[in-house]
């Protein structure tokens, strides 16, 4: 069973448990989010749930909040029956629910956003006044200042969750969940939370955490709860273990899928790769001209005065450069920018030599331009056509004759990159949302990368995300090929470890520019980190 | 002409645009397309002239107006709201049936294809309630909309439905009570058009319930500026109605005006107009 | 049948049929109300349109305007736009194809006279349409109510020209025109003889074809689906959204502008004031049952022709007013069953696979987008 148990310095009586979890299962339509889950939460602790994506933690939170109903087993609150309530009835139990998307209403203020709901009132009206009163009291307690008048478009992130953290504390809430709360938070940020959930349980509350931080794990938690395909496949006691045990039971396998596991893979990609580069040099002979040149580019965003503040930089044919940094500091926006998806305020874009700074996608992709989108769903594919009409993709052109499209060659076509690339299943007429998130972006790869594609730049975002190991190896080895190849590879991935392993050269991106750029042979997990947070200025 | 007298003309004219207009302003909020303004306010001049003939009271016919309005409200939200259909197509339907149904009822209560019989209205111009209500109806959907708890789970579930679902703000519910509130608002409209008019024909709102749309969007969807518009839209209409043995303008002309005006304040001449952000949309 | 297959023309024929269930059983209730047997009534109502050759001949004539409307929605609506001008841009084609052929001298070869005014009618409802498609792709106007705007704007304009300009005294319509007139369809089935159905219809069944051949079987087709679809997707796959935008709502205003021949070349001869009567509108309801299909199109325009007709025929039963409510109905039905039928076939397509669909995104507040 779990480790805790075989632990000698046990006490005696079972401490009430908070939250208790037993055999949930729940089921939207054919995917089982849950199956047989269980979770126990003590009182007065901080508790971690960790798995990989679709693990199916936020559903067992969201059954927990009363968001959602399960189809069986039952949910126990400070030792009460409570199955299948409501998000009232939870509320008003003390659950509060911090969650990943945050559930503010933009047009509305600080103060209006922690009452909704829960409004104070004076003779019918609305207590405005009391609202932000509130605000300013919570505040003081709890130490998460802010100021209620001003409007939630306004914020930064970190501010914003605050407010979501003082809407649960303004209900009175005393378990306190919060979903993957540091995803986009800066270091220091992170901190400060860590700060706060230690007062909230120093205050009486229980905070149960969903991560895939295992350092944030460690540090934090008292106890752990490991979720597996919908199942929860172990628990740990925090002091008693480590983060290779946890990563193992998270994936079940020898081989990898989290951050510190992710090491491991990434380790023998990057030890190929240093192979292969030494053999290659840095451009195969014959290799296509090219190269990827930005100078001094700038794009506006509504957040900060400029998303990307002053970037320049230059990929050579036969290299990976590689940008680090925490999400939301410009990364999303610069290739968008490069790719000609968003506007630019200022600067200059080359692709070969040739200046497309004011080029449509179109003509960056003539140029020689391959992008994989960051966002697959919503930007790489269209999910109601089939894998084949996604494969022609921005290709459409090369298979018009008269402006008829040319149905054989495309299913020729189809067919060939199916083949090469092992996309399952390999009828190409069905639509790709019946592919899993794998077989998806390997689509989307196979397009940009694939045979028939004439490219020298590629922009590779977030390339293995949601993605299952074997494709994520695949994919690597595709990146490392292509590069081989004299292809200019622009890599942006959340993930530390990923960006070491595939890069020839690693920069950071923070706040909108580029704090560093170094070969990756200087580069380790903690001098990065460093530029990441902020704690060292760029040269 | 003195001007006492034309201001009461615009104010008379102004009538069904400022309840139809705070209507729209209270579903819109909410996150409903209201198209069906048109509708609410046929369906309500026709149940008031029932229930005036019938009861010959015109209070009471005011009330059987304010219940078909409520209907037909009560037709889009359902269909809008628990089987999510499209709220543009619901609307254009909603208004072909009232139509359809006040003509069938027309037949079939007065054996008329044109006009029903004439009814008793309330007292002409200022004595009549239904003015001063509707003179009020934008300010009082103001007050609903930024000083009650109802107004402001209004907003909310209009901007972002899931952060108000997830406070347990009962967000169907917020969304039936805006379009119910609409039709009873929009129904007024069409009451005072009818008893003013005392009988109801055929058709009658003419396109009036448009106006009001365009109305709320011109007023960028506050209450108040809706309202503003709405006497904006009425004033040039009185104009048009002194100036037609002049020929200086088309009277077609005077009538497109609301309808030129709304397009410019959606090209952004006159600020951006935006709209709630989840209009439209199916909430959670 | 692949099961994707079979799913597809589920999903494609459930709305459709539950239109006509819808029909029927809100037709028995009013035909009930007005003490009529529906049994009766119905075949009535069928003997009156499709039972004789007149009546049928009726049915076309409606039908084909309707096919019209329906395929100029259905156009746009493949780009993600939604039409609401029909009524506009009908009547504007209408006018200039009554301009043509009265600007055209009499004895003006038959064949190219029609063409021109095919070609004037398609014209001037594509310039209605391209007003809205300017306005969405300039400043983000969304066309629903720009749309709706225009067509209050351009009856209100096409009913001044007409008053002012040219009519024949004491009526609202223009003089006959001079040529172009498109022959009876009792000019080739002289059983159709007496009713307004004429060759327009052919035009119609071209037009269909033509829509099929380039939505499905172009890239033009390909780009314009893409973009109703998922634009991000169009644009980051080197497709010129706005472009596309504005060129679906001006050919879909094409095609409902050429829908005015069917009136004026085809049956009066001349423009009228008012002849659109509605249905621009209705050609949303022929859409929708239509699953934005053409063929499927043509087969809705018959239907709601049918009952139009048929609410004609029996008007001394149970006053034909019914149409209007059953049309009503029938679309609410229809606009209330597609999401319900989407979310079950969507449901059980998807594959077995244990993702939450709740993971996965980094948290941003964006600000609010200029919409309707």
């Amino acid at each position: 069973m779990t480790s805790s148990q075989t632990s000698a310095r046990e006490p005696v009586q079972t401490p009430t448990l908070a939250v208790r979890m037993h055999d949930i299962s729940r089921s939207f339509g054919p995917v089982r989010a849950n199956r047989d889950a269980s979770l126990e939460v003590a009182l007065g602790e901080i508790h971690a749930l960790v798995g990989e994506n679709g693990a199916g933690k936020s559903t067992l939170m969201r059954i927990l909040g009363g968001l959602l109903t399960p189809d069986s087993g039952t949910l126990e609150v400070n030792g009460r029956d409570v199955t299948g309530w409501s998000t009232p009835d939870a509320i008003a139990a003390g659950v509060g629910v911090v969650h990943q998307h945050f559930m503010l209403v933009p047009t509305l203020t600080v103060a209006e956003n922690l009452v909704l709901g829960k409004e104070p009132t004076s003779g019918g009206q609305l207590d405005y006044r009391r609202a932000v009163a509130d605000v300013k009291r919570l505040g003081e307690e709890t130490g998460l200042v802010i100021d209620g008048t001003r409007l939630i478009a306004d914020l930064s992130v970190g501010e914003a969750q605050r407010v979501e953290i003082l809407k649960t504390l303004y209900r009175g809430a005393k378990i306190l969940v919060l979903d993957e709360p540091t995803a986009v938070l800066s270091p220091p940020e992170v901190k400060e939370l860590a700060q706060v959930l230690r007062r909230v349980r120093d205050n009486g509350g229980t905070v149960i955490i969903i991560t895939h931080r295992l350092d944030e794990v460690m540090s934090l938690s008292e106890n752990i709860t490991v979720m597996r395909a919908g199942e929860t496949v172990a628990r740990f006691h925090t002091a008693d273990t480590n983060p290779a045990e946890i990563a193992q039971a998270m994936v079940g396998r020898h081989v990898r899928l989290t951050t510190r596991e992710f090491a491991i893979v990434t380790e023998s990609t990057a030890a190929a790769n240093a192979a292969s580069a030494s053999r290659a040099g840095n451009a195969a002979p014959g290799a296509p001209s090219g190269g990827l040149e930005v100078r001094n580019l700038l794009v506006t965003g509504f957040r900060r005065s400029y998303e990307v503040n002053d970037v320049s930089f230059t990929v050579k044919p036969g290299e990976i450069l590689g940008i680090a940094g925490v999400e939301g500091n410009g990364q999303s926006e610069l290739i968008e920018a490069i790719a000609g998806l968003r506007g630019i305020a200022g600067g200059y874009v080359g692709i070969g030599g040739r200046d497309v700074t004011s080029a449509s996608p179109r003509e960056r992709t003539d140029a020689g331009l391959s992008h994989i989108p960051e966002d697959r769903q919503r930007r790489g594919l269209i999910m109601n056509y089939s894998v084949a009409d996604n494969l022609i993709l921005g290709m459409q052109h090369r298979f018009t004759q008269h402006g008829s499209l040319d149905r054989a060659a495309i299913a020729e076509y189809a067919r060939e990159q199916i083949r090469t690339f092992d996309i399952r299943p390999t009828d190409a007429s069905l639509p790709a949302r019946a592919l899993s998130g794998g077989n998806q972006q390997k689509v989307v790869v196979a397009r940009e990368m694939g045979g028939g594609r004439d490219y020298s730049v590629l922009l590779a975002s977030q390339p293995t995300r949601g993605v299952d190991v074997g494709a994520i190896e695949f994919i690597h080895a595709r990146l490392i090929a292509a590069r081989d190849a004299g292809k200019a590879i622009l890599l942006v991935s959340a993930e530390l470890n990923e960006v070491l392993s595939l890069s020839d050269r690693v920069a950071v991106m923070c706040g909108g520019r580029f704090v560093v750029m170094m070969p990756a042979a200087d580069a380790t997990e903690e001098v990065l980190g460093e530029y990441m947070t902020g704690a060292r200025e760029a040269a | 002409m003195n001007t006492f007298a034309i201001v009461t003309q615009v104010l008379r004219i102004a009538v069904p645009y400022l309840f139809a207009a705070a209507g729209g302003v209270i579903a819109e909020r909410s996150g409903i397309i209201s198209l069906t303004l048109e509708g609410y306010m046929l369906g309500g001049a026709f149940a008031a002239v029932v229930g005036t003939f019938y009861s010959g009271s015109p209070a009471v016919g005011a009330l059987c107006g304010i219940g078909g309005g409520a209907v037909l409200a009560l037709i889009h939200a359902v269909a809008s709201i628990r089987y999510r259909a499209d709220q543009v197509i619901v609307g254009i339907a909603v208004n072909l049936f009232a139509i359809g149904i006040t003509r069938v009822f027309l037949k079939l209560m007065f054996g008329s294809s044109s006009n029903s019989p004439r009814v008793d209205g309330f007292a002409a111009g200022y004595g009549d309630p239904l003015l001063w209500l509707g003179l009020l109806s934008t300010p009082v959907v103001a007050f609903i909309l930024f000083r009650t708890v109802f107004g402001l789970r209004v907003r909310a579930t209009g901007e972002k439905p899931e952060a108000a679902a997830s406070v347990g703000v009962p967000v169907h519910r917020i969304q039936y009570m805006a379009v119910l509130l609409s039709g009873a608002l929009a129904a007024l409209g069409g009451v005072y058009l009818a008893l003013d008019q005392h009988q109801f024909t055929d058709q009658m709102t003419a396109g009036r319930g448009f106006i009001a749309v365009a109305a709320v969007i011109f007023g960028r969807w506050s209450p108040l500026r809706a309202g503003a518009a709405c006497l904006l839209f009425a004033a040039a209409e009185t104009v048009q109605i002194h100036l037609q043995g002049n020929h200086v303008i088309a009277s077609q002309f005077i009538e497109m005006i609301p309808y030129v005006l709304t397009i410019v304040a959606l090209a952004g001449v006159v600020g951006r107009a935006i709209a709630p952000a989840a209009l439209g949309a199916s909430a959670p | 049948m692949t099961a994707a297959q079979r799913e597809k023309i589920e999903e494609a024929l459930f709305p459709p049929v539950v239109a006509i269930l819808i029909a029927f059983v809100a037709g028995d209730i009013i035909m009930l109300n007005f003490n009529q047997s529906p049994l009766v009534v119905w075949r009535l109502l069928l003997e009156g349109t499709w039972g004789n050759a007149y009546g049928f001949g009726q049915v076309l004539y409606k039908a084909t305007t309707l096919s019209f409307t329906g395929m100029a929605v259905a156009f746009a609506y493949r780009a993600g736009l939604f039409n609401i001008g029909g009524e506009g841009q009908l009547a504007a084609g209408g006018l200039a194809a009554a301009l043509v052929g009265f600007a055209l001298p009499v004895g003006f070869p038959a064949l190219l006279a029609i063409l021109l005014g095919c070609l004037g009618a398609a014209a001037a409802g594509g310039v209605v349409g391209a007003v809205p498609g300017y306005l969405r792709v300039r400043f983000g106007a969304h066309e629903v109510i720009t749309t709706i705007m225009l067509n209050f704007i351009v009856l209100a304009l096409l009913n001044w020209f007409i008053a002012t300009r040219l009519r024949v005294p004491e009526t609202l319509h223009t003089p006959e025109i001079h040529a172009g007139a498109i022959a009876r369809l009792s000019a080739v089935l002289p059983a159709f003889h007496g009713s307004a159905a004429n060759l327009s219809v052919l035009v119609v069944l071209l037009t269909a074809i033509a829509m099929w051949y380039y939505m499905f079987r172009t890239r033009g087709g390909y780009e314009l689906r893409a973009v109703g679809l998922q634009p991000d997707a169009a644009e980051y796959g080197g497709i010129s959204v706005g472009r596309v935008l504005f060129s679906a709502m001006t050919v879909s205003g094409v095609i409902a502008g050429l829908g005015g021949i069917n009136f004026v070349l085809g049956y009066k001869y001349y423009y009228e004031d008012g002849f659109a009567g509605g249905t621009g509108f209705l050609g949303i309801a022929v859409a929708l049952v239509g699953r934005n299909n053409p063929f499927g199109i043509l087969l809705a325009a018959l239907f709601f022709a049918t009952l139009s007709q048929g609410g004609l025929a029996v008007n001394a039963f149970v006053p034909k007013q019914m149409v209007d409510v059953l049309q009503g109905i029938v679309i609410i039905a229809i606009a209330a069953s597609v999401p319900e039928v989407q979310r079950i076939l969507l449901g059980s397509r998807r594959r077995p696979v244990t993702t939450s669909a709740l993971d996965s995104q980094p948290a941003a507040t964006e600000p609010p987008a200029a919409a309707v």
